[in-house]
């Protein structure tokens, strides 16, 4: 069914969430709040350097401490082949997903793990961990990804042969592959521009930055069964990588979603469940870890650095004939940056005739990249949408209308091969243009910037259940966890289908063992998968609802309707029957056929993409290359609202990480490729008094393959603010920055230099 | 780790006799925001730490013969309500503020910010311009020091091992004086100085400025007073000439490295921006103008 | 090395631990007595996730030694409520929607306890700098200085509710 225009009880209101109140008070239980009886404290041991042969590695004194229980290397791992994940975000191997949980031969990267304790207190695993005596074999190390590129760099993988070049190259490389995408002839268009403008850019790498570190707990039985309590953006797939990296069957493993502190993306795979099940099965006790702030900046993976060349040619009249790009993605320590999504997303909101993108994973030794909100989409943005404000400065051309122009509406076909459908863009693009802060005054030494993003969003696989409790009450449970306020939006839709108050509902997120497989929560997916799949749960419930009450009325099912959290006779003819709600047939449910529930799969199709433009003034200080966002305007096609508040929230929690990552946030290596900022006295993520209020306006396009019309909201919001912000400073001092951060010594640089 | 003591002595006699008397590394604990975070990192690895906040005395401000005294391990938030020294060291109690956030304003002192001796440190090169004296006690005695003799390198002090400060003394305020606080960072809060600048000044009946103190923190191994700068101040108003030969002087003394929070290059241009826009609020304030915060 | 044994009051009870020197209250509070609502984010002061009120003072717990802790009067965010009575600010934080993900959340709500108890009447400005030390990585701020705001005039008596 669909609800797209029908008018809306709860859908669309903003009760209290439901795991609010635990939430406020302390009590919400995340993994490091986890405790179990006798429970161990696990601990990891991590290369100081930065690329390493590890020659020997003796444990034994460690072992030999008195509070010690277990110790764990890379031999007590299997040692898994290559093979390609089947579950996860992004590209995965997981083989190189084993070597990054724990180092065999080599280690990559300053804080890859090689080795593990557990112990009865934190101090003495600790002691242990200092204990352990490896010997390295030093060898060269390469961070940034051009050197790495350069055909004398020190090699990561002797087995990384580039893949997506012909003929296959035979000496291995640290460039993992290459993607091209084309569209028509951009070589040849290019003559017949009029205008062509060029610039190259580089981003670095930043972190998702969540607050709260990775953690777990994990039980060994004697049975061999395992029981993990983790935060993670998807228990499945813990479940499904722990088995694979210990070579275990699923089904003996448990994992029970604890909440999850943030996640962005980052916690989509796994550092330590391995680990810990590892310790605790040798421990022959519950094992907790967790990572310190050092550990997640080290060892857990922020997003690419990059380095970016865009060209685009246009007519004098805007219209874009040509548009190239390069883009080389630092993969960290293992192949899989987000290059493809990187190559996708920077054009996607254009109608362009050709086009030509190449892209290339290049290992480096760093931590290994993982998921960033909009994987790849706000790096190749900051590029595109800093040159697009060049070429409407170039034609004298307003940056809205230069995007107007070059739309992509309903019916265009990407270079990437989709036909978008079922768009925002142009409402969006509207909706910038009646907006008051596009027109509002610009005080003096202010700029203003302009810049629009995209995200595909996902569907997949979903399970859902909603059940009517004896007291006619509902429970609805998922496999999602909640990283967004999924829980909320999830049984409000319900409690809309059911026609009852959203009180009525309560939403658990229910464990590997209690409910379908679920695909992680990440791709903006949720709302709309794991909300579809609650949908028609809610849809078969009601069915099952009215044909019980025409048993107990005796009357066809088909003179029954369900209307405002009950059944009622459909019209007169039906019979002169009293309404009977939900606690009414869930009282006489044994009589009707037994309990009252549904459970349904999907693997949602038609996930709808999202569009954002944001609006940013600033202000600069000449001397010191300060800047101050004095004004921010976050403008997003959300479909559907199904809880505002946490749409607006999701809005102005991507456009605040976009505002850090333009400003303040990068990795700092020295010469040794040891990370020198690893924690938030370095690592500069936005304060709250960094940034203003920050006004989402939801646009409501209809996505029509949703029930409701949602679109995912969570990842469009950190795609545009880096060129917004570039594009801001541009209009207030005249000064181009193409490198991320822009940070105040680069600002002042810049004027220094424009003299 | 697990063999680290804890004492908390109720007198300046006990203390200094569990300092002298250590047979390992002793460290003394005020407010701890530093201290503690050493301690996790492992960057310290003390056998005893000394706690001084159960010392009489330790803890207050008084008013003493014009002055302000102010007990070492008074914590910043102390400080900073505090009616009267905002009155008159307004420069003083805004550099304190700046330092961390309002959690470790909770617990930090100005003898922990002095001792542990970080170039960046915050309320330091307010305390040199303020021409501010520890009361420095230990076996051999206690001594009056001038603040600036304290730090004598990064994380390095002149105190001997048995030693640890009492009370920080200011002196009594001619009329017409002002003090101010600047630093450079890149957020709006909680990143240490990139360049920090601490200025007091004293003017006559005509606004021409007949005492003045300048010090720059993070553009040197320790922070630094700039006798050069101040003299570039005195017996001049604040014109633009003096404000340009003010920003030279202060560019000229500033020797910083590069780090992760700032180049050669740009702490050294930094250092001069600083000294002229934490001059002007000195000197507004010392003529009267006003006495709000400076950010 | 034995540990000390020490006394204070938490949340209003009177409360009795042993600990090793080198474990902060943070330390003590979670893995010793059980109140799990005071979170390591990063146990270096930078975040804020920690927060407590120690004799009347914010403060970070992973800044305290639990042995600094003999004789203090501590409030965690498991003290704010009373009883199943929510604090205005935990109301607030609610209504406005200034959570997602929780884990800043009991931090945010200590502090901002803190700020009004000692300013009833902040300006934006003030509140933002005042909670300059607690970091949020989902809400960008926004819905979390309006519950700010919103509690402060409810307390001040301002609002109906």
């Amino acid at each position: 069914m669909n609800y797209v225009d029908s008018s809306l009880k709860v859908v669309g209101t903003r009760p209290i969430r439901p795991d609010g109140v635990d939430k406020v008070t302390g009590r919400a239980v995340f993994a490091a709040d986890t405790h179990a009886a006798g429970m161990l404290w696990g601990k990891m041991l991590r290369s100081p350097h930065s690329h390493a042969k590890i020659v020997s590695i003796d444990t034994s004194k460690a072992e030999a401490l008195k509070g010690v229980f277990a110790v764990v290397t890379a031999a007590d791992f299997p040692d898994i082949p290559s093979e390609e994940a089947f579950v996860g975000e992004g590209p995965m191997n997981f083989r190189d997903l084993a070597l990054n949980c724990m180092a065999r031969t080599k280690v990559l990267y300053e804080g890859h793990a090689l080795a593990a304790v557990a112990a009865s207190t934190q101090a003495i695993a600790d002691e242990a961990l200092a204990l352990i005596d490896v010997k390295y074999e030093i060898l060269p190390h390469v961070i940034d990804v051009e050197a790495a590129m350069a055909p004398d760099a020190p090699i990561l993988h002797d087995d990384m042969f580039t893949a997506g070049v012909s003929p296959k190259p035979t000496k291995p490389s640290n460039i993992a592959k290459v993607v091209t995408f084309k569209k028509g002839d951009a070589e040849a268009a290019f003559k017949d521009a009029d205008v062509i403008v060029e610039g190259v850019y580089t981003t670095q790498p930043v972190h998702q930055a969540y607050i709260e570190p990775h953690a777990c707990m994990a039980t060994y039985a004697p049975d061999g069964q395992v029981s993990i309590h983790s935060s993670s953006q998807g228990h499945f797939m813990v479940r499904a990588y722990t088995a694979k990296l210990l070579g275990i069957n699923m089904s003996n493993i448990r994992v029970n979603p604890a909440e999850i502190g943030g996640g962005f993306g980052g916690k989509t795979l796994v550092y330590l469940e391995p680990i810990a099940v590892a310790l605790s099965k040798k421990a022959g006790r519950t094992v907790k870890m967790q990572m310190t702030r050092e550990d997640v900046f080290k060892a857990s993976g922020p997003t690419s650095g990059a380095w970016m060349s865009v060209r685009i040619g246009a007519k004098k009249d805007g219209t874009i004939v040509a548009a190239k790009q390069v883009l080389k993605f630092q993969a960290g320590a293992f192949a899989g940056s987000p290059i493809g999504p990187g190559c996708m997303c920077g054009f996607a909101m254009y109608d362009l005739p050709n086009v030509d993108v190449v892209g290339y994973d290049v290992v480096s030794n760093r931590p290994k990249v993982a998921a960033y909100r909009a994987p790849g989409a706000p790096i190749t943005s900051f590029a595109v949408e800093s040159l697009m404000d060049e070429l409407a400065l170039n034609l004298g051309m307003d940056p809205l209308t230069l995007r107007e122009k070059n739309a992509a509406k309903n019916g265009t076909k990407t270079h990437y091969g989709p036909t978008h459908v079922n768009i925002g863009y142009t409402a969006v693009l509207d909706a910038v243009k009646a907006h008051p802060h596009w027109k509002a005054p610009l005080k003096e030494g202010q700029g203003r910037g302009l810049a629009t993003g995209f995200w595909f969003n996902i569907g997949g696989e979903s399970t859902a259940q909603v059940h009517v409790n004896e007291d006619g009450s509902v429970t609805a449970a998922t496999g999602s966890p909640d990283i967004g306020g999924s829980r909320a939006s999830i049984g409000m839709m319900v409690a809309e289908v059911l026609g009852v108050p959203a009180t009525t509902v309560r939403t658990i997120v229910a464990d590997t063992a209690s409910i379908g497989f679920t695909h992680l929560t990440g791709g903006s997916r949720v709302t709309f998968a794991t909300g579809m799949a609650a949908t028609q749960a809610a849809e078969k419930v009601v069915e099952d609802l009215k044909r019980r009450a025409a048993q107990t009325w005796d009357i066809p099912v088909e003179a029954v309707e369900w209307k405002d959290g009950a059944a009622y006779p459909a019209g007169s003819n039906a019979g002169a029957f009293e309404p009977l709600d939900l606690a009414a047939l869930a009282l006489k449910a044994g009589r009707t056929g037994g309990p009252i529930l549904a459970e349904v799969s999907v693997n949602a199709q038609g996930a709808g993409a999202g569009f954002g433009a944001h609006i940013c003034d600033v202000s600069v200080d000449k001397e010191t290359g300060h800047v101050k966002i004095e004004r921010y305007t976050a403008i997003q096609d959300v479909g559907k609202a199904i809880h505002p508040s946490y749409v607006e929230g999701q809005i102005q929690g991507g456009a605040a990480q976009g505002i850090g990552w333009a400003l303040n946030e990068e990795y700092i290596y020295n010469a040794k490729g040891q990370m020198e900022n690893a924690g938030f006295l370095d690592y500069r993520v936005p304060v709250a008094s960094d940034v203003p209020m920050i006004e989402a306006v939801l646009v409501e396009v209809p996505n029509p393959r949703h029930p409701f019309g949602a679109r995912g909201v969570g990842e469009v919001p950190i795609v545009p603010p880096m060129a917004a912000i570039a594009n801001a400073i541009r209009s207030a001092t005249g000064l181009r920055m193409p490198d991320l951060p822009m940070s105040p010594p680069k600002v002042r640089a810049a004027f220094d230099a424009a003299g | 780790m697990s063999s680290l003591s804890y004492a908390a002595p109720t007198s300046v006699d006990d203390a200094v006799k569990l300092l002298a008397g250590a047979s390992g590394l002793a460290k003394v604990l005020s407010g701890g925001t530093d201290l503690l975070v050493q301690l996790r990192s492992g960057r310290l690895k003390p056998d005893l730490i000394v706690d001084t906040k159960k010392i009489p005395g330790i803890i207050g401000i008084r008013e003493e013969n014009g002055g302000f005294v102010i007990g070492a391990a008074t914590p910043g938030a102390v400080v900073e309500a505090h009616p009267g020294l905002n009155a008159a060291w307004p420069g003083l109690v805004e550099a304190l503020d700046l330092i961390g956030s309002t959690q470790v304003q909770g617990r930090c002192s100005l003898a922990g910010n002095l001792c542990n001796a970080s170039p960046a440190a915050d309320s330091v090169p307010a305390l040199y311009a303020a021409a501010a004296t520890a009361v420095v006690v230990g076996s051999k005695g206690r001594r009056e020091v001038p603040v600036e003799q304290s730090p004598t390198g990064p994380g390095r002090t002149s105190l001997a091992k048995d030693e640890f400060i009492l009370e920080f003394r200011l002196p009594p305020r001619p009329a017409h004086s002002g003090d101010a606080y600047l630093r450079f960072i890149p957020r709006t809060e909680m990143d240490i100085a990139v360049v920090g600048c601490g200025i007091s000044v004293t003017l006559d009946g005509k606004g021409i400025i007949t005492a003045a103190r300048v010090s720059l923190g993070a553009v040197s191994p320790t922070v630094i007073l700039v006798p050069a700068a101040a003299d570039a101040l005195i017996g001049h108003t604040l014109d633009a000439d003096t404000l340009a030969k003010l920003d030279a002087a202060a560019q000229a003394a500033a020797k910083p490295i590069s780090d992760k929070r700032g180049t050669i290059e740009y702490r050294t241009k930094i250092a001069g921006v600083l000294a002229r826009r934490t001059a002007t609020i000195a000197y507004d304030r010392a003529s009267g103008k006003t006495n709000g915060k400076a950010h | 090395m034995a540990k000390t044994y020490v006394s204070a009051t938490i949340n209003g009870e009177s409360a009795e631990f042993l600990c090793e020197t080198q474990q902060t209250l943070l330390d003590v509070l979670r893995d010793v007595i059980g109140l799990t609502g005071s979170k390591e984010g990063c146990a270096s002061g930078d975040c804020g996730a920690c927060s407590v009120i120690m004799d009347g003072r914010l403060v970070c717990s992973c800044l305290v030694l639990g042995v600094e802790a003999e004789g203090t009067t501590i409030t965690t965010i498991e003290g704010i409520a009373q009883g199943d009575k929510l604090h205005p600010v935990q109301q607030k934080f609610l209504e406005h929607a200034a959570l997602q993900c929780g884990f800043c959340t009991p931090g945010l709500i200590v502090a901002t306890k803190a700020l009004l108890d000692e300013n009833p009447n902040p300006t934006e400005t003030e509140a933002r700098y005042w909670l300059a030390g607690n970091l949020c990585r989902c809400t960008g701020y926004d819905k979390i200085i309006r519950a700010v705001m919103d509690a402060a005039a409810e307390l001040r008596g301002e609002t109906v509710g």
